[in-house]
């Protein structure tokens, strides 16, 4: 996903989420669709859906909890969990697979220590594996915090991660996460 | 009144009935699981598949979801059906072969094997506890969560649910027994009907003793170690 | 920008802004689409930008969604000539710049022949192009989706117009019957019945038309790129569409994965309301209309119709039983009809040239024209909008350019993971929805993957298994364990693992989920398995029987070696993240299997064409 994250320059407190769920709740009133349009605030807002926010969601709406979780666990856009300061996306839709994408994703959970879906321990990097970015003329493709690579194979990982884990990209063996000082 | 023919046999029933009801009224045996006739059909183990329609657009269709139209002409046991309920009840036992109900499906249509990798899940996503909780009890405290391999039942957050009012429905009415009982997790127990128990079965090894009235459920003895 | 408010004022701006085009006037067309802004396009613009403000010319800059190249982007598009330059450096803009002001080429920098090498310079003389009948994607060089007046200019929203002139909706729905449009979204339905059946029901609640813009399938992307360069026509379209219908409201279902088509689609919206040409009393006539867009969230199953539409009512995209169908019951209990983005591009064309003109083109029972994606292992990639009816072979050689990297071509994948392979010695079948489906494959959205000899038909069969598991929205029994136990199959047949009965029983176990699932992503999963099976029986057999993998790509079943070529430059033993590569400087380098995890980076990394998979 290539949408634009907003970080909180500090984490809000937890007594401000109903307010803000109410918020967005009245921005898109009466409007179709608007559960799916409010979990994707929040998850744009948090980075991903805090608990208290779909208890506010389902409290405010009237639906209940269990089908608010319900929706919130299907669709692959919605984290429960917060997501790494980094999103590495590798494109494993069919013309990329055939070009070999299905090595680069090996090769980042190599690198990273995590399995595709996963986020490192020390909270930097997140790995997910994407299906079809819609750019196939140049795949295989990878996108760091929205900065498109095309073209990766194998050998390009290394550089593609030093930007942001210098000292992972030094390592040739398989690293273990490095852990935030 | 619609009229439809099943097995080449005519009924007549009242519009908004689905053909599995037809055909239980005129005593032709369709297997189930996830139906029951209490809860709205639901359409999830697709055992109730039948055959509609002629030539080469006939297809299977759920007879629990289905509703009878006029003139339409069902094959409850034509060959495809047979292979495709053999296939199913396949899929069910490498899932979940200690399961009661489904050992006498297999039984009861000849099924003595399977050929997939063998696992030991408590649940077939049936959803019958799903619409227990929902429609009979009005609790709405558990439900389905996740998507395709990842779906499973559950309370929102894994925690207690603060809506759950004990009733042991969703035990009552699950072929697989996916509820098991949680004793030794009280905070995630949905029932705690084990707390009220004498003696509880806290301690497994004395489970031979102990009046458990989970009679079906077997999942405490698979998961011994 | 003002707001008309009768059909005469809209046709008095059309007029102006008609009149006030210069086609003499030379303008630099970027196309800058997705795949244009990842290949550099953004930079290109910034650099042509800054040129043309230094210098007194008359050149005008048009910024533009994609044209179908993507192979050769950041690329420029010089009017009114039509000159094309691919894989332009920012740096060189300038010269272009120069030589469109005196009416000359650059050369150099044209597109070169990839057999004589001698230089087209017409974008329309190119292969890739020449034999493309770009009745939608044309549109798509000349508009501006961030200014609706270029919409307006090129004669959009008179189709429109023109409906609203002759009021009766059974005009329009005639049209669309004439015209034989069939659902491009994959299932072909005929549209023309589809509206003529929405029409029919009662409207006393509303009623409503979908765009569906949720563009699941892996390798496709023709509906992202008109929507991101042309999305009035979406509107125009169904636009028409409710004049038909007698449709009270209009959403679009985006896929959230698509920021750029969202941002322009949003500004065209507003746009289309501040003109008055979508909303409250249309141009003054009293029909209203209007479109609000829902995004979607990571869920491929979202794109089957009755899973949309519990999307859009706030639940889990579960498909629900049909009978009864959407047109009768669907969002809300409302009557509802979902077409795709292509098929709502097409209608205003249709309204615009007449049924019968528009039927001319395509085949009798498939008209028109079809976009398709040809990506994959194929020397030009990108879109490519052709008649119906055109053979595979002439799609893959003429305009593909034939194999990418002289590895030859196997097969062509169509349909996503709905669909099915077709091989190589079938590529004389016009494509066509029933003669893809014949063939075991189906249209679906327009995907079309090349593959070539270096790539396993287990794998590809695989690779869709495990995508479909994993979007299956699990609530039937057969689809969610059916696609599970398939890759499972799979799985042990790519290692090596499998044995004939194996084959036997992913046969029957596809056939058994195509029966008995209730939604079209359970009942088409079996589709790569089934037809893998058909065309290629032998690589399974090959994978079961001498455990070997004919295409060196099932990982179990390969080893990495180095041959003769090697240099000893030791590129190969750097790249390794296992060190499992030893050698002497110049001397033959060794791969120690033991340690090889056949990642491939030395594949990559050697220069010479000396690492070896057998």
């Amino acid at each position: 996903m290539t949408a634009k994250r907003r970080h909180s320059a500090k984490r809000r407190r937890g007594s401000d989420i109903p307010e803000i769920v109410a918020r967005m709740l009245a921005e898109h009133d009466g409007a179709h669709g608007a559960i799916m349009a409010v979990l994707a605030d929040v998850q744009s807002e948090y980075g991903y859906l805090p608990e208290e926010a779909l208890r506010a969601v389902a409290d405010q709406t009237g639906r209940s909890l269990v089908d608010i979780y319900g929706v919130a666990t299907f669709y692959r856009s919605f984290s429960l969990k917060p997501r790494g300061k980094h999103v590495i996306s590798v494109c494993v839709g069919t013309a990329c697979h055939v070009r070999g994408a299905r090595m680069i994703v090996e090769e980042l959970e190599r690198r990273l220590g995590i399995k595709a879906g996963e986020t490192t321990p020390d909270g930097e990097c997140s790995l997910e594996a994407v299906n079809c970015l819609g750019a196939c003329a140049l795949g295989p493709i990878v996108v760091v915090d929205g900065r498109y690579f095309s073209n990766v194979d194998t050998a390009k990982v290394k550089g593609i991660l030093k930007d942001i884990r210098p000292k992972l990209a030094r390592a040739q063996k398989p690293a273990e996460a490095v852990p935030a000082k | 009144m619609v009229n439809l023919t099943i097995n080449g046999l005519r009924v007549s029933i009242e519009e908004g009935t689905t053909v599995l009801e037809a055909a239980r009224f005129l005593g032709i045996p369709i297997p189930t699981l996830c139906y029951n006739e209490g809860l709205s059909p639901y359409g999830a183990c697709r055992l109730c598949v039948v055959e509609i329609g002629e030539g080469p657009r006939a297809k299977l269709v759920t007879s629990c979801t289905y509703p009878a139209e006029e003139g339409l002409k069902v094959r409850t046991a034509s060959e495809r059906v047979l292979r495709a309920r053999r296939m199913i009840i396949e899929l069910l036992l490498a899932s979940c072969p200690q399961s009661k109900t489904i050992q006498d499906l297999a039984a009861a249509h000849g099924v003595r094997r399977q050929r997939f990798r063998q696992e030991y899940e408590d649940c077939i996503l049936c959803g019958l506890c799903v619409r227990m909780c929902s429609e009979q009890m009005m609790a709405k405290a558990i439900g389905f969560r996740g998507r395709g391999e990842k779906r499973s039942v559950g309370t929102p957050f894994d925690i207690q649910s603060d809506v759950c009012r004990l009733c042991g429905g969703c035990m009552y009415i699950c072929p697989a027994c996916e509820l098991r009982c949680t004793y030794n997790e009280p905070e995630k127990a949905v029932c705690g009907a084990c707390a009220n128990l004498q003696p509880p079965c806290i301690e497994k090894d004395e489970f031979n003793d102990m009046m458990c009235y989970m009679d079906p459920c077997v999942a405490c003895e698979t998961k011994k170690d | 920008m003002q707001k008309l408010n009768s059909i005469e004022h809209f046709e008095a701006l059309q007029g102006r802004l008609v009149g006030q085009r210069d086609s003499d006037r030379p303008a630099l067309v970027i196309p800058a689409g997705t795949c244009g802004r990842a290949s550099g396009a953004e930079e290109l613009i910034g650099a042509a930008r800054a040129a043309l403000n230094g210098q007194r010319t008359n050149v005008r800059l048009r910024v533009t969604g994609c044209h179908g190249f993507c192979q050769m982007e950041p690329s420029v598009l010089v009017e009114p000539d039509r000159i094309f330059y691919p894989k332009v450096d920012p740096k060189d803009v300038a010269r272009i710049i120069d030589a469109a002001v005196r009416g000359e080429v650059v050369e150099d920098m044209l597109f070169k022949h990839p057999k004589t090498g001698s230089p087209i310079p017409t974008q329309d003389e190119l292969p890739f192009y020449a034999r493309q009948v770009r009745t939608v994607l044309s549109r798509n060089e000349w508009v501006d989706p961030t200014d609706i007046e270029t919409y307006i200019e090129i004669g959009g929203y008179s189709a429109m117009a023109k409906v609203l002139e002759r009021g009766e909706p059974t005009w329009i729905l005639n049209e669309v019957k004439t015209s034989g449009l069939r659902g491009r979204g994959g299932a072909g339905f005929p549209t023309g019945l589809k509206w003529e059946m929405l029409a029919a029901q009662p409207s006393g609640r509303g009623k409503f038309l979908v765009c569906n813009a949720d563009e699941g399938d892996p390798g496709a992307y023709m509906d992202r790129s008109v929507l991101e360069g042309n999305p009035h026509a979406i509107i125009e379209g169904m636009l028409i569409g409710a004049r038909a219908t007698g449709a009270t409201e209009g959403i679009v279902y985006i896929r959230n994965e698509y920021p750029l088509a969202i941002e322009h689609l949003t500004v065209a919206l507003g746009q289309a309301r501040q003109t008055g040409l979508l909303g409250e009393s249309i141009l003054g006539t009293g029909f209203s209309f209007d479109i609000s867009m829902v995004k979607g969230a990571g869920a491929f199953v979202c794109g089957e119709e009755t899973a949309l539409i519990q999307s859009i009512e706030g639940k889990m995209g579960e498909p629900r039983q049909r009978p009864p169908f959407p047109i009768q019951k669907g969002i809300e209990g409302k009557p509802t009809a979902i077409n795709n983005v292509e098929t709502w591009a097409n209608i205003p064309v249709i309204i615009e040239r007449g049924a019968r003109t528009f039927a001319k083109l395509g085949t009798k029972n498939s008209s028109g024209t079809k976009i398709f994606s040809l990506v994959g292992k194929i020397r030009n990639t990108g879109l490519v909008e052709v008649p119906m009816g055109m053979t595979i072979g002439e799609m893959v050689r003429e305009i593909g350019g034939g194999p990418a990297d002289g590895s030859p071509i196997k097969a062509v994948q169509t349909g996503g993971p709905s669909g099915g392979c077709i091989p190589a010695d079938r590529f004389d079948l016009p494509i066509n929805y029933d003669s893809l489906a014949e063939a075991g494959s189906i249209m679906g959205s327009g995907g079309m993957i090349v593959m070539d000899e270096k790539t396993c038909m287990v794998d590809v069969a695989k690779y869709f298994m495990n995508f479909l598991k994993d979007e299956s929205c699990g609530k039937c029994f057969s689809c969610r364990k059916g696609t599970q136990r398939m890759y499972e199959i799979l799985e042990d047949i790519s290692e090596g693992k499998g044995t004939r009965e194996d084959l036997g029983l992913l046969e029957e176990l596809a056939r058994v989920v195509k029966d008995t699932t209730m939604c079209g992503l359970g009942q088409t999963a079996s589709n790569p398995v089934l037809s893998t099976l058909r065309y290629f029986r032998d690589e399974y057999l090959e994978h079961i029987d001498s455990k070997r993998c004919p295409a060196g790509v099932c990982k179990a079943l390969i080893t990495f070696s180095i041959n003769e070529n090697c240099t000893g430059c030791g590129a190969c033993a750097r790249a390794c993240p296992e060190g499992a590569i030893r050698g002497a400087k110049k001397e033959r380098h060794v791969i120690n299997p033991a340690k090889c995890i056949k990642c491939g980076a030395c594949r990559s990394a050697c220069k010479f064409d000396a690492v070896v998979v057998t």
